[in-house]
């Protein structure tokens, strides 16, 4: 059951990676990336990371590609016009060099890695709301405060950068 | 379909969607396509984070993610408003038509 | 595999049961709205269609069906298609972690009147209205219609900006309660201070509540914030190009929001299901109350001013009365007691928010786009985190 709903959101991740690369309009690479997001966000619920699904979602998913979205509404990105003149053996011969280095890196990764038990669902009871808060508190309070000045100058700059000079 | 579910598959799923990542970020040539590929690499990095506090057990993995998740937000907010900038003196979201720095 | 047939069973009527029910409420709110709205702009709502006009939302649904769903020619046709879709099914979805009552035995079968508890049960409904953003942007983009466009675009700046006033306005309970279930918060709820006031949240955080219940008028696009679907402002705004089914999906997907935002509500500061005063006094009050209505049902169907009333409202009467017969009968039946009790004041609850959001659409005007904002940013958003700050400061001092 746990196999099964992996493979099912891994298919459907991949696709919609896939999906952001060919696509020529920006607001269906923007879906993709959505799609992706919430796919991975089933897969972090089933490696107990509930927390960070649900932050995944209102964060990543339900603001950073809103604001994307809207960038695109707004400066009316249309699809990309022409083609390159990119000859068609090096594309496809580009498009299998990928996928066999993608193999190979996947072989590797699978040969390299110790033996541990797999991915029990249940298993990691630790992701809950409140272990991370308390390490985020206690232990990480410095990279805590950190960020959120980071993030006033995130604000401090995008509205300076997108207002209008009067 | 086996019991459970090997960690090495999530590593892979999170090597395929960072090898996407890259593809798309060389590939493409509009700018706010090649800034989702690079969410779409950070997210890949936060599957293998997450992964790795499942296998030792720990939340620290969850942390860091969470920071991901912040830095990602704050770049995303800083990279459009300078997206918006280079459409408002440029006229043009290709990079290939924003070289003016060139030779 | 027993188990698990079992469960899947039990979810399987749940969600049979629960959908029913909210999709019959969706349209009879329909109903409840512009009968409310007609009288307080002193006429009558709908009248003709059934007994004051109560198969209304059956006409109307029988119209949306038939009508020819035109699709304009220069759209985007698969994003057109795809908005109605994603904003109705995210609507639906947060019913899913909603309680309505206590665990209850039924035969063998020993259960929670909820779908599925999580214990992140209030971040999925967040997490649920932040994506359920962009049902409605993609429909107004995808119309190829710059009315469309600046309609769709306003109305998910105000429903974004608008989500921080609601989250810390959640946080402040959830401080309190120290969980992020909703079974668990409504079971912090329980008891009484003093013998007979009620431990709701609403009564520490009143400027919590004051900040959610605002919050989620400007969430679910409500009057008075409900400038991008204005019709004298912006030709409908985002759906100015749907028709039929589409049209219908939107609508639901907005009733469904303001069911959601206002059950949430009575979960997180009024207490769910729990009754306001203490257990025996309390099971009398949905018989007096219903043995009241029925009375004065008859009553005023012995002198009827309209024709038609002096047949509908004695049988009002009477079905009022046959229901305060049945909740005179669960006293005595433990089980029917407490579906019926809980039902009771959870909907009862819900239903005089919904009445709120209603008043509200009939009788202010509504705000300018950037008055609206305005007040997200400067005006709700620090009032917010100053009630949230004082929240912690009072649980840090108190706690041990």
């Amino acid at each position: 059951m746990t196999a099964l709903i992996f493979l099912i959101f891994a298919a459907i991740a991949v696709f919609c990676g896939i999906s952001l690369v060919a696509q020529t309009h920006p607001i269906a690479s923007a879906l993709s990336l959505i799609g992706v997001m919430g796919s991975l966000a089933i897969i972090y619920l089933q490696l107990g990371g509930e927390f960070i699904a649900m932050a995944q979602m209102i964060v990543y998913a339900g603001a950073i590609m809103v604001l994307f979205v809207f960038v695109i509404m707004l400066l009316n990105a249309g699809a990309e016009a022409t083609t390159r003149q990119i000859p068609i053996l090096s594309r496809y011969l580009g498009m299998l060099l990928l996928v066999v280095f993608l193999g190979l890196i996947s072989f590797i990764i699978q040969a390299m890695l110790p033996k541990t038990e797999g991915v029990v669902f249940g298993a990691f009871q630790g992701g809950t709301a409140a272990a991370i808060g308390r390490k985020l508190f206690t232990v990480y309070l410095l990279p805590f405060e950190v960020t959120s000045v980071l993030i006033l100058i995130a604000i401090l700059g995008a509205i300076v950068l997108a207002r209008r000079e009067v | 379909m086996p019991a459970t579910v090997p960690i090495s598959w999530y590593l892979i799923l999170s090597a395929i969607l960072f090898g996407l990542g890259v593809a798309g970020f060389i590939y493409r040539r509009n700018i706010i396509t090649v800034f989702m590929s690079i969410e779409l690499m950070l997210n890949a990095v936060n599957l293998t984070f997450i992964t790795f506090s499942y296998t030792l057990k720990k939340v620290d993995g969850h942390i860091f993610s969470f920071f991901v998740m912040v830095v990602a937000a704050a770049e995303a907010a800083v990279g459009l408003a300078i997206i918006l900038t280079v459409f408002k003196n440029r006229q043009t979201l290709m990079i290939d038509d924003i070289s003016s720095m060139k030779y | 595999m027993n188990f698990l047939q079992n469960f899947l069973l039990l979810s399987l009527i749940k969600a049979a049961v629960i959908a029913f029910v909210l999709l019959t409420t969706l349209a009879y709110l329909q109903w409840i709205e512009r009968k409310v709205i007609g009288h307080i702009q002193l006429r009558i709502g709908p009248y003709r269609v059934g007994p004051h006009g109560l198969l209304q939302p059956l006409a109307d649904v029988v119209k949306l069906i038939t009508k020819e769903g035109v699709m304009p020619s220069h759209v985007n046709r698969f994003f057109y298609l795809l908005a109605p879709f994603i904003a109705v099914v995210l609507a639906l979805i947060s019913i899913a972690v909603i309680p309505f009552g206590p665990q209850i035995t039924i035969g063998p079968v020993t259960t929670w009147m909820q779908l599925t508890d999580l214990n992140i049960g209030i971040l999925f409904v967040l997490a649920i209205s932040s994506v359920g953003v962009y049902g409605v942007a993609l429909g107004g983009w995808a119309s190829n219609n710059k009315y469309s466009l600046l309609g769709g675009l306003r109305s998910s700046a105000q429903m974004i900006s608008y989500e921080l006033p609601l989250a810390l306005a959640i946080a402040a309970p959830l401080l309190l309660a120290n969980t992020l279930s909703f079974r668990e918060m409504v079971g912090y709820q329980s008891g009484y201070w003093l013998g007979f006031i009620p431990r709701w949240n609403v009564f520490p955080e009143i400027v919590g509540f004051a900040i959610f219940v605002i919050a989620g008028f400007a969430e679910t696009n409500r009057v008075p914030f409900d400038l991008p679907e204005a019709e004298n402002e912006l030709v409908a705004g985002f759906h100015t190009e749907y028709s039929s089914m589409s049209f219908a999906a939107f609508f639901m997907a907005e009733y469904a929001n303001m069911v959601t935002v206002t059950a949430v509500a009575t979960l997180l500061f009024l207490g769910g299901w729990q009754p306001p005063f203490p257990e025996p006094y309390s099971n009398f009050i949905p018989i007096i109350i219903f043995v009241f209505g029925g009375l004065i049902a008859v009553f005023h169907g012995l002198h009827p001013a309209r024709h038609m009333d002096k047949f509908t409202l004695p049988a009002t009467g009477l079905v009022f009365l046959g229901i305060a017969a049945l909740f005179g009968v669960s006293l005595f039946v433990p089980v029917l007691k407490t579906i019926l009790m809980a039902l009771f004041w959870f909907c009862g609850k819900v239903g005089i928010l919904l009445f709120l959001f209603i008043w509200v659409r009939g009788t202010l005007p509504r705000f300018r786009y950037d008055q609206l904002m305005r007040f997200a940013w400067i005006v709700l958003f620090p009032l917010a985190i100053v009630n949230l700050l004082a929240t912690g400061l009072v649980v840090a001092l108190t706690s041990k």
